[in-house]
């Protein structure tokens, strides 16, 4: 429909570059500085005392908001990591919840268990789960395609045993195992600190975005693009493309890893749910609803899901959904109901996800800007 | 030798469940590439209208003929469901695989949610006939009912798919289209119709799986078809994708592993072990027991 009214538009002189016009002169200046505008504008929200009805529960610099918001940027940190398996190397694995796991159970086991500082349990995690993800790849990279994605799900699924079958008593089963925070610094523990927890998120975030920009920026990274386009051609070109499968492998578990080390500091201890093979799917779910292989949408797509995740519980149950008719109100009344939905929608008709936007709107918005 | 008689009955039973959902997933990959994670819902829709049909269809109940009707009635919806998938969703993206992938795992998630949203996520006692409840001795051994139904559900499977393979047209076609995909196309067959057939044979495959599953755990819950489907996975991997009768051997190696590791081991030490399996085979022989290699 767009096309056909687009030819109807007289061709727009050419002669002028963007560059050359004033208001896009400054707008491509600026336009590097964007994300770093972005972190500022993060970093201070929480002095905000800024009241959204309807899309937070309480003001912004409320420890209930504070707390989902740092949940939705851990989350979108996580899902940037898994975008560098899924989105730029084209590995699609099941297991990428066993790493974030190993963070979340490592680091509360060895403070709640083993009585470690938090800076020697989150370096000891991180190694750990980092070494797992190395050993792990080793062996499930000698496979391909969907055999690859099966026995990631197999490895997964042996994490969820562990933990749920509470061995030696490590892991508290089916209970979880709440977080001993005596021994954690004073400016992470409690509920008027929780600030602290949100900007570590951040920065969590802010690091996992530089590291994936830098290793698809950097030749390696070039080699992981190859790789997701046409494994053969890598090979032939006389690179060993399973160490760079590897490389990419183990780094996105590492950063997974990370990603539970604040996740278990956020939440204040760790639940079995987080082992299941649900987190993968629903980070899968993140990256193609954001736009897999881009530098924000999966960012995007992991602070959306997880922000609806939350507030469509509280959307579920209120006046507005109760009122309407049981065939549609129970339905709407379940977040994964509303979230498969939308996603088995995006992947139909949004495949470059919300990143891809941008892109899809502009023909018609200059099919429907007024001719000059 | 009691316990043994009788963990290899259980086992099999346990298998019996296996090869009933991975039957279907595993011909489905090997025709079509589809990995089918939605087949959990197939599972849940045949158990869910299995439970309802036993309560509320006329001429259905929980006992002597009317549970066979309620099951059949199951196992009809589960077909019926499976059928709509392929045509709606799946079919418009022939040969994206990874698109239907992704389509499937939405399906599952919305699916099951949409379960929990209709029957409560609690699990609901299943409507059982009264002789599925009793042992019989075998062996001197006391093996439940309902472990021996699963087998005999399963075998006669087992026999009417390979019948069906071996002797009719179709099974011709399904057979070959596993086989090399583009050359049956390139005769001038539809193979798209053989996908449908596969997909209605798979749901029904699942929803019996769920039905008599029901009637061998005793409740019916959204979820259960998900925590199955992981280990049919595993037994479609080690048996070799698109092979019947691959699953069969791999689905009884399964169920046995699991049953008596964690009877003399401990409890979970042989979900470990089938995952240590499934390992080893992938490692030594990725193309599994009887199947052909995946390819990416």
């Amino acid at each position: 429909m767009t096309e056909v009214k687009s030819a109807e538009v007289p061709a727009p002189p050419a002669t002028v570059p963007d560059e050359l016009t004033p208001g896009h002169a400054r707008w491509h200046g600026l336009r590097p500085y964007l994300p770093l505008v972005a972190l500022v504008v993060a970093a201070v929200l929480p002095y905000s005392t800024l009241n959204l009805p309807g899309v937070f529960e309480g003001p912004l610099n409320s420890p209930g908001t504070l707390q989902l918001l740092a949940i939705c940027l851990v989350f979108g940190g996580l899902a940037a990591g898994y975008d560098l398996l899924f989105g730029r190397t084209g590995m699609l694995s099941f297991g990428h919840a066993l790493y974030f796991a190993a963070g979340v159970y490592g680091t509360d086991v060895l403070i709640t268990k083993a009585g470690l500082p938090l800076w020697q349990a989150a370096l000891l995690t991180v190694v750990g789960g980092t070494t797992l993800a190395a050993l792990l790849g080793a062996v499930a990279l000698r496979t391909v395609g969907i055999a690859f994605a099966m026995v990631t799900l197999a490895f997964a699924q042996v994490g969820a045993i562990l933990v749920a079958r509470d061995f030696g008593g490590l892991t508290g089963g089916e209970e979880g195992l709440p977080l001993d925070v005596s021994g954690l610094p004073a400016g992470l523990v409690g509920v008027t600190n929780t600030v602290n927890l949100y900007w570590l998120a951040l920065a969590y975030l802010a690091i996992v975005v530089l590291v994936v920009h830098r290793v698809s920026g950097s030749p390696t990274g070039r080699v992981l693009a190859g790789l997701r386009d046409d494994e053969r051609r890598i090979g032939v070109l006389g690179l060993d493309p399973y160490r760079f499968k590897l490389v990419a492998f183990t780094l996105a578990g590492g950063l997974a890893t990370a990603g539970g080390v604040v996740y278990v500091l956020i939440v204040g201890g760790a639940s079995p749910h987080i082992t299941s093979s649900e987190l993968t799917l629903s980070l899968l779910v993140m990256v193609v609803l954001g736009g897999p292989g881009t530098r924000w949408g999966p960012v995007l797509g992991g602070v959306l899901y997880m922000y609806l995740d939350h507030r469509l519980t509280a959307f579920g149950s209120s006046d507005a959904v109760n009122n309407l008719p049981a065939f549609l109100s129970h339905p709407l009344s379940q977040p994964l109901f509303v979230l498969g939905t939308v996603f088995i929608l995006a992947v139909y008709f949004f495949p470059g996800g919300l990143a891809s936007l941008r892109t899809r709107l502009t023909p018609l918005l200059t099919t429907l800007r007024p001719r000059r | 030798m009691n316990t043994v008689v009788l963990l290899t009955l259980t086992g099999l039973g346990l298998a019996a469940l296996y090869f009933l959902v991975a039957s279907g997933l595993s011909l489905v990959f090997g025709l079509a590439d589809v990995l089918n994670f939605a087949h959990g819902l197939f599972l849940g829709v045949g158990a869910y209208a299995t439970w309802w049909a036993a309560g509320n269809l006329p001429g259905a109940g929980s006992d002597g003929l009317g549970f066979v009707v309620a099951v059949l009635f199951g196992v009809l919806a589960g077909s019926l469901v499976a059928v709509l998938v392929e045509l709606v969703l799946i079919r418009p993206l022939y040969s994206r695989t990874i698109e239907q992938v992704l389509v499937t795992v939405g399906l599952s998630l919305a699916g099951v949610a949409l379960l929990q949203a209709t029957w409560g996520a609690d699990p609901r006692p299943f409507p059982r006939p009264d002789w599925s409840r009793d042992v019989t001795s075998v062996l001197g051994a006391q093996v439940p009912n309902a472990g021996l139904l699963l087998i005999v559900a399963a075998v006669v499977v087992l026999g009417a798919l390979l019948a069906f393979l071996r002797w009719t047209r179709y099974g011709l076609i399904i057979r070959a289209g596993v086989e090399n995909r583009e050359m049956v196309t390139a005769l001038g067959i539809d193979v798209r119709k053989a996908f449908t057939l596969v997909f209605a044979i798979g749901g029904a495959a699942a929803a019996l799986a769920g039905a008599l599953g029901g009637v061998y755990f005793g409740t019916v819950s959204p979820g259960q078809g998900g925590s199955l489907l992981i280990f049919a996975f595993i037994v479609v991997v080690i048996g070799g994708m698109g092979s019947v009768v691959g699953s069969a051997y791999a689905a009884v190696a399964v169920g046995l592993l699991q049953q008596f590791v964690n009877y003399y081991g401990t409890s979970g030490l042989g979900d470990l072990c089938v995952v240590g399996l499934l390992a080893v085979v992938l490692l030594l022989r990725p193309q599994g027991l009887a199947g052909k290699v995946a390819h990416a």
